[in-house]
């Protein structure tokens, strides 16, 4: 049983029914007993980090989350849940989990894709340079494109950088270390191979 | 060497339901009803499509408990982001389309009638799930319209005296994450987007922008994202009617150098 982290930001219907599709069994949840006993913990989100953190705060969330990656319990952060993980983000200058060092930063408008300004969200299907082997890739094709929707981008301290994405700059897509993963793009939204990670995660949580 | 595009184009199937059957408008003859939605979406999911626009023209209100069902088994079938568009009016009718699986909502005639709409929509559920949907017809440039592309709701029975670049930049300050341009024009013509139209608001916001209406051969998708700039071609006929798949379509705008994703 796969816990999601329910508190009021935004799409974890979308990452139930992915996981339903795979035949995981999972329940959208914010009761800590709950979320502590489950074999592994799934934190999306979709919104401002400034207002996800005072519901996490205000919820007692954020301590439920410091105690499941103390427990050592398996954790993968999608999106929003990717970027509140580190310790600041630039959007509404807010302090954040610091659970893994780093911080997160805005995209600057100036910035090119393509030999044109990009456009900001970074909307869209993109594809990523893997910097570190993670079992949470296993048996899928590097060439493979994944859906990101975002405004800020992570920058978490190099040791922990799994793969990184470019778009206006060379920013992290995915990092974390064995049990602790987060994911800037939406695995529940990019098709088989995004599908592919959550089956991962799931067998990861299983033999944990 | 220029620099490679790193994004992919985005190619969108849109579908119109009605009271949950997959519908087309055929001109002078009103609708036909073509298959259903959900088997449509998963095929088109299953071809590579980057994302799929529902539209409800459903017109009564009965109907809308079939709609918001059609959305849920589209949401436990496709693992792709979709949007819904079609009879949105209030932030309530947008949670309730978010909640029953949809990404995003795109709202037409509603904001232009109550531009706040956009805001309280992106204040609610963040900018990424607002899509302002615009029909734009070509006029004469004017003084309300000085860009010659003037802003019709209705399916473009009414104009609204809003310059089309005008409004777009509008949506976008008032927290639109996204804007799909339908040149009412070119829309059912199969002789292409129109570029003029699609290159003027691209310029003018630095929100994706879908480029909408007039889709007949591959090449019209990749002038929609090269010379038009869009990020994003949205297509109808050209795929409902298997005359080309998604997978055609994708392949021949690799071979014309766009970057798309292929499955």
């Amino acid at each position: 049983m796969l816990a999601i982290l329910d508190y009021k930001a935004g799409n974890q219907t979308s990452v139930l029914r992915a996981l339903r599709s795979l035949g995981i069994e999972a329940e959208i949840t914010a009761d800590p007993g709950a979320i502590l006993a489950a074999d592994g913990v799934i934190f999306p989100g979709v919104g401002a980090a400034g207002q996800a953190m005072g519901q996490l705060t205000s919820s007692g969330l954020d301590d439920v989350l410091r105690r499941v990656v103390s427990a050592e319990k398996p954790l993968l952060g999608i999106c929003l849940g990717c970027q509140i993980l580190l310790s600041h983000s630039e959007e509404n200058d807010t302090d954040t989990l610091g659970i893994l060092p780093g911080s997160c930063r805005m995209f600057q408008p100036e910035w090119t894709d393509g030999g044109r300004p990009i456009r900001i969200p970074h909307m869209g299907w993109n594809t990523l340079e893997h910097v570190r082997s993670s079992i949470l890739f296993e048996g899928i094709d590097p060439a493979s494109r994944f859906y990101f929707v975002h405004s800020y981008y992570t920058e978490p301290a190099p040791e922990y950088v799994i793969a990184t994405c470019t778009y206006g700059t060379t920013f992290t897509a995915a990092y974390g270390r064995p049990g602790l993963w987060a994911l800037q793009f939406h695995p529940e939204k990019s098709g088989r191979p995004g599908l592919r990670i959550l089956t991962n995660f799931h067998n990861y949580c299983r033999e944990a | 060497m220029t620099e490679p595009c790193h994004l992919a184009k985005r190619l969108i199937p849109c579908l119109d339901v009605r009271n949950g059957i997959l519908t087309k408008g055929v001109r002078f003859e009103g609708n036909i009803d073509i298959g259903d939605p959900v088997e449509t979406a998963r095929r088109y999911y299953e071809e590579g499509a980057d994302e799929i626009v529902f539209y409800d023209i459903t017109a009564s209100h009965e109907a809308r408990g079939i709609f918001i069902d059609v959305v849920e088994r589209v949401a436990s079938n496709i693992f792709i982001p979709f949007s819904v568009g079609g009879g949105i009016s209030s932030v309530e009718d947008m949670r309730a389309v978010l909640l029953a699986g949809a990404e995003k909502i795109s709202i037409n005639s509603a904001a232009v009638k109550d531009p706040l709409l956009i805001s309280r929509g992106a204040d609610a559920f963040g900018s990424q799930a607002v899509v302002v949907g615009m029909d734009v017809k070509q006029v004469p440039a004017s003084d309300a319209c000085p860009s010659g592309y003037e802003v019709v709701i209705h399916g473009g029975r009414r104009p609204m005296g809003i310059d089309a670049v005008a409004w777009a930049v509008r949506c976008q300050e008032l927290g639109a994450g996204e804007l799909c341009i339908n040149s009412i024009d070119a829309d059912g013509t199969c002789d292409g987007y129109e570029l003029t139209l699609t290159r003027k608001i691209c310029d003018a916001v630095n929100i994706p922008v879908i480029a909408s209406g007039g889709a007949g051969k591959p090449q019209h998708l990749v002038d929609a994202v090269t010379d038009g700039g869009a990020s994003a071609a949205l297509v109808a006929s050209i795929v409902h009617y298997g005359q080309y798949s998604i997978a055609d379509l994708k392949a021949y705008m690799a071979g014309a150098g766009v970057a798309v994703r292929t499955i």
